[in-house]
């Protein structure tokens, strides 16, 4: 049906800059790439969760940021915020927050998710203001970009992408390997 | 009616001249690209109901397209006012050129007018600076081409420059 030979691969394998949960040597891997003010990445999200709980030790899932700035004019502070509380160990922590809260990513309200995790807010801060996760998030754009991210959420199983729908079914669908 | 190709024009062809509208009051043309890669995304409206669209997407990747020193372009048969209310809903920082009149003339003439609908193929050209078109494709009209084979194309063309003899 579909013009194109075959669906494009994730150019960038996971390496150590990753954020990833699950065991290295799980069976499948899924690779999101996701902006935080999207709101189709929102709804994904506790989709992501029940991958999660589903499939346990089988899968391995990391999260790489693909802000489409232009649009959502906070997508880029909130992946700085995740990578600067990743910075201190709590990225997924973050991570959550920012999707449960998709209306409240102004700097102020970033700052506040912060003190409610208990981060070192100083730090915290520091790194927003001096754009210090910046290179790293624009890695991710880029190895998106290049392995064929037109959208987000982009899912990539096992490396390619998986251009199916995303709610709870297609997913554990998908992942049947 | 003028014969037109039936198939989108391929790699190594003479990209065909037009001249179109940027803006309601400003008119472009081939030549203004000269010596510039020139990435031409033909598309089939503006306002398409979905929030990470093509047009977004390139306008994200502006930057990289600058490191080729690549230059992008919009077209479709919507015309220039409806262009203008659009870039601005969507702060694009790119041209989008208006094939409203005669409309779709340049979409057929780079063989990617879809007559049924009246509207221009998801197809994209990439241009050297001589205006030859090295790459293209089509689209099937709802799949987002993306920007993977573009700077695929680029790429190439970048090593084909360093290799050549000066």
């Amino acid at each position: 049906m579909s013009m194109l030979a075959a669906s494009p691969r994730l150019t960038v394998p996971l390496n150590e800059r990753d954020h990833v949960i699950g065991p290295e040597t799980a069976p499948v891997t899924v690779v999101e790439y996701g902006d935080y003010e999207c709101p189709y990445c929102g709804a994904a999200h506790p989709v992501t969760k029940a991958l999660q709980h589903a499939m346990g030790d089988k899968l391995r899932f990391a999260y790489r940021h693909f802000p489409l700035s232009q649009i959502h004019p906070h997508s880029y502070q909130a992946a700085e915020a995740a990578e600067a509380a990743g910075a201190q160990e709590r990225f997924w922590e973050m991570h959550d927050v920012l999707f449960e809260n998709q209306t409240r990513l102004s700097t102020q309200e970033l700052l506040a998710h912060a003190g409610a995790l208990g981060l070192e807010l100083e730090r915290f801060a520091a790194d927003l203001a001096q754009h210090r996760h910046a290179p790293k998030i624009r890695e991710d754009f880029l190895s998106g970009v290049r392995s064929g991210v037109n959208g987000t959420p982009t899912f990539f199983i096992n490396d390619v992408r998986h251009d199916g729908g995303y709610d709870l079914a297609s997913m554990l669908k998908a992942v049947q390997l | 009616m003028a014969d037109y190709p039936d198939h989108a024009l391929e790699a190594g062809t003479e990209a065909p001249d037009f001249r179109l509208k940027a803006t309601p009051d400003q008119w472009v043309g081939l030549e203004d690209f000269h010596g510039q890669a020139l990435i031409m995304a033909f598309y089939p409206a503006d306002w398409s109901p979905v929030c990470t669209d093509q047009m977004a997407l390139y306008n994200e990747i502006l930057p990289v397209f600058h490191e080729y020193d690549a230059v992008v372009v919009g077209i479709s048969v919507d015309s220039a006012w409806c262009h203008a209310a659009f870039a601005q809903h969507r702060n694009l920082h790119f041209p989008l050129l208006a094939d409203f009149e005669p409309k779709g003339q340049v979409a057929k003439q780079y063989g990617v007018y879809e007559y049924k609908e009246g509207l221009a193929r998801r197809a994209l050209f990439v241009l050297d600076g001589d205006g030859v078109i090295q790459w293209s494709y089509v689209s099937p009209m709802g799949v987002n081409p993306g920007a993977e084979g573009i700077l695929a194309a680029l790429e190439q063309m970048k090593e084909q420059q360093v290799g050549a003899p000066v």
